[in-house]
């Protein structure tokens, strides 16, 4: 048992930590959620250079074959930066469903090109009915000639507008909540019949409501086996949880940080607030919020790929309980220590607390990771 | 990174329970699983048999009887024992006095107490806490005056653990009044049997008699059973501290759940088994979610062999979990918390259980285990080591 770093794990930490202090100020941060797309195709490039976009996928396909620690090791610095490019949705679940449902020829086709920074990918799956559940699929492909036509819609799809392909999750049988009979269809972006709705998310981030009147699709669209979807999503958004949690962590050590240093700096009645023993303990509340969240961050990403489907899935289950619930406690709090200041868009404290908060509700909050852990 | 067991781990696992299944009585294995009482000669039994062993004191330096175990290895040890229902280690001679004295002690010293506390013949209690002296240890008033070769001790010490079973007192004295509170302590260790010291028993809210107060009435204490120096008492009690934090709470915790469990799967509700119980099975899966946190978290503190102050989280998260596990089984066990027959808590009772066997112990934990919040620092204590040793507020 050993929870240290690899020493190429630290490199790569600290080359993050060197990209974020460069690129990743708030005020410069600021001007990529307000541009166009939303991010840096820039700094989408330079990943690609510095080799971060290849770091998860497999050698044979252009790249580097880490595991899950080494992406935790990315998207806990990500975390610390709030980057805004589209990783996880490309790279973590767009690689990850390749990986681990897609035809050799689709390996072949999208890997390299995702791993060079030369596609992006995204996923849609949610639906307005859905909830968390990511098997209640209404959207429905039918079969036409050879391929498929897809029609349904499907929400809050993050970074589908700069997407090449969407992969798309809808029913070729059963009925709208079966396990059985979702099949994933990686549609190109722009294609006839699909519209999209595009909007900025309340973090910084892009999403997308997609409407799909009759999207005709080749048979090799199929990602994955006809009908066998589930099993994949799981096991992809399983990864995504490992990775979002790390972001989480990353996110929450900045806040702890940054709320322990103003206490000390804020006097207010003659002293520094860190003085005020009601707010040392606060503090030392959220300080034990992080080490439990990032024990449970460290747990989930060595238990992520175990044989064991249950002890993996109560790992993923449990790890998005913790880190929602601390989540929830160190962004509340680091507002509530900062006082007004804590309330202002100019602060770094308020984004943090953001994304901290959407974080929760991405792939199933605490409540429902509670009942399905208790359901396990 | 990595959590796998390595093989020599996987192999020392079942060394020790191959140990335990070999030597642990049926009946004393029973009473620790049913949570009743224990007498002094099961914890001297089971702590003898380690001892043969070799296995009572893994902590201490080889050449005085410890065994040199990776940090994996004494976690292992640690829950092996708890899964198995064997009695726990009573600390206060193996691993808070004997740390002191191995550390502060002189030649002579050693030579005379270490090998009672190994073959637990010597059973040792802690004189820490004074009835004005609480959370503000420092601020003790026990008083030890030097008079030719003996100190006089005089005061009285409180919430002593099982001093009723004690030959020998660890003590915390104040040898001088003339500069700051910490500056002022001494270490003395008190033979029970002297003259002039009574010990009465506190009777605490669960019915049981664990802790008593000790007074001390013209107490005359050699001075070679000072340990170090004079007045330098304050730095050998927060020596004693690191070694006391290094305790894992992971096996009883887990110990903690079984019993939860095989409690709520034997409860009806509705009709149905309580697990089953929308409102119930939340709060469970709540609880093994923060266990699960919390395992991952002493695997974390405690790998790096001697925790810092850090590891004072670790006392606050794990003695609240203790507390609400006890909690949700005394909820668990709903009307049937309620009977309280003394009696029934002692092995051999012999008249029929009023309802279930296993609601008897519930409510008296459940009061007992405030407690655990309460002592070795209180919670609020923790917190005001942790802002400033470790967030310099």
């Amino acid at each position: 048992m050993d929870f240290s770093l690899s020493e190429e794990q630290q490199m790569l930490k600290d080359s993050v930590q060197r990209f974020i202090r460069d690129e990743y100020e708030l005020e410069a941060r600021r001007k990529l959620v307000a541009s166009d797309v939303g991010y840096s195709e820039a700094n989408w490039a330079k990943m690609a250079e510095l080799g971060w976009l290849a770091l998860s996928l497999p050698e044979e396909y252009g790249g580097i074959g880490g595991g899950a620690v080494d992406t935790m090791v990315l998207m806990e610095e990500f975390g610390r930066g709030l980057v805004v490019e589209p990783y996880m949705t490309s790279i973590v679940i767009g690689g990850g469903f390749l990986m681990a449902g897609g035809s050799a020829a689709q390996k072949t086709e999208l890997l390299p090109k995702l791993a060079a920074g030369e596609l992006k990918l995204a996923f849609a799956y949610a639906e307005r009915q859905s909830r968390f559940d990511l098997n209640d699929v209404e959207c429905k492909a039918e079969k036409s000639g050879d391929g498929y036509k897809i029609s349904g819609h499907k929400g809050v799809v993050f970074h589908a507008a700069t997407a090449d392909k969407i992969i798309v999750s809808a029913r070729t049988s059963g009925g709208s909540r079966d396990a059985d009979g979702i099949t994933l269809f990686l549609v190109d972006n722009n294609c006839s019949g699909l519209t999209r709705r595009d909007y900025p998310t309340v973090d910084g981030l892009r999403a997308s409501e997609l409407e799909m009147d009759g999207v005709t699709v080749a048979a090799d669209a199929v990602l994955g086996s006809v009908g066998g979807g589930a099993a994949l999503m799981e096991e992809v958004v399983g990864q995504a949880i490992a990775a979002i949690c790390a972001e989480a962590v990353g996110c929450m050590d900045v806040l702890q940080e940054t709320t322990n240093e103003y206490l000390k700096t804020r006097v207010q009645f003659g002293v520094p607030l860190s003085k005020f023993q009601v707010l040392q303990h606060r503090m030392v509340d959220m300080f034990m919020e992080c080490e439990q969240a990032r024990s449970m961050c460290y747990m989930v990403n060595l238990k992520v790929g175990d044989e064991d489907p249950v002890e993996r899935a109560k790992s993923v289950s449990a790890a998005k309980v913790q880190i929602g619930n601390s989540g929830r406690f160190v962004g509340q709090q680091s507002v509530q220590l900062h006082g007004g200041m804590g309330m202002t868009d100019e602060l770094h404290v308020g984004h943090y607390f953001k994304r901290l908060t959407m974080i929760d509700t991405m792939f199933g909050n605490k409540d429902h990771h509670l009942k399905r852990y208790a359901d396990l | 990174m990595d959590m796998e067991f390595r093989a020599e781990d996987l192999a020392f696992q079942a060394e020790v329970r191959q140990f335990i299944g070999e030597n642990l009585p049926l009946d004393l294995q029973e009473k620790v699983a049913r949570g009743l009482h224990l007498e002094k000669d099961d914890y001297v039994l089971w702590q003898q048999k380690l001892n043969q062993r070799g296995w009572f004191a893994p902590h201490w330096p080889v050449d005085l009887g410890g065994v040199e175990w990776t940090p994996t290895q004494h976690f292992l040890f640690q829950n092996e024992q708890v899964e198995a229902n064997c009695p726990p280690i009573m600390p206060f001679g193996v691993r808070m006095v004997a740390p002191v004295i191995f550390t502060y002690g002189s030649a002579e010293q050693k030579q005379r107490f270490l090998p009672s506390i190994l073959d637990s013949t010597a059973w040792w209690c802690q004189g820490y806490s004074e009835p004005g002296s609480g959370s503000d240890l420092a601020s003790l008033q026990t008083k030890a005056v030097r008079e030719g070769d003996h100190y006089i001790v005089n005061g009285t010490k409180t919430w002593t653990t099982l001093a009723q079973h004690a030959d020998w007192i660890f003590c915390l004295v104040r040898t001088s009044s003339d500069s700051k509170p910490q500056e002022g302590i001494s270490f003395l260790l008190i033979d029970m049997t002297t003259p002039g010291i009574d010990v009465t028993p506190i009777i605490t809210i669960d019915g049981s008699h664990e802790v008593n107060s000790v007074f001390f009435t013209d107490v005359r204490v050699p001075v070679e059973n000072l340990i170090g120096e004079e007045n330098k008492g304050w730095t050998y009690a927060k020596f004693l501290l690191l070694f006391e934090r290094s305790n894992s709470l992971t096996g009883s915790l887990k110990q903690q759940l079984h019993r939860l469990r095989s409690v709520a799967g034997q409860e009806r509700s509705g009709g149905l088994s309580l697990m089953a119980d929308p409102a119930f099975a939340a709060q469970l899966a709540d609880y093994e979610v923060q266990l699960r946190t919390y395992e991952f978290l002493e695997l974390r503190t405690l790998g790096n062999s001697q925790p810092g102050a850090e590891a004072s989280y670790l006392k606050i998260i794990g003695t609240d979990l203790q507390q609400l596990a006890s909690e949700l089984t005394l909820q668990a066990v709903a009307y049937y918390g309620n009977p309280y027959i003394h009696d029934a808590l002692v092995h051999g009772y012999n008249e029929p259980a009023v309802g279930p066997e296993y609601a008897a112990p519930s409510a008296p934990q459940y009061f007992n285990y405030r407690k655990t919040a309460i002592y070795a620092g209180s919670n609020e204590i923790q917190r005001n080591i942790l802002s400033k040793a470790v967030l310099g507020m």
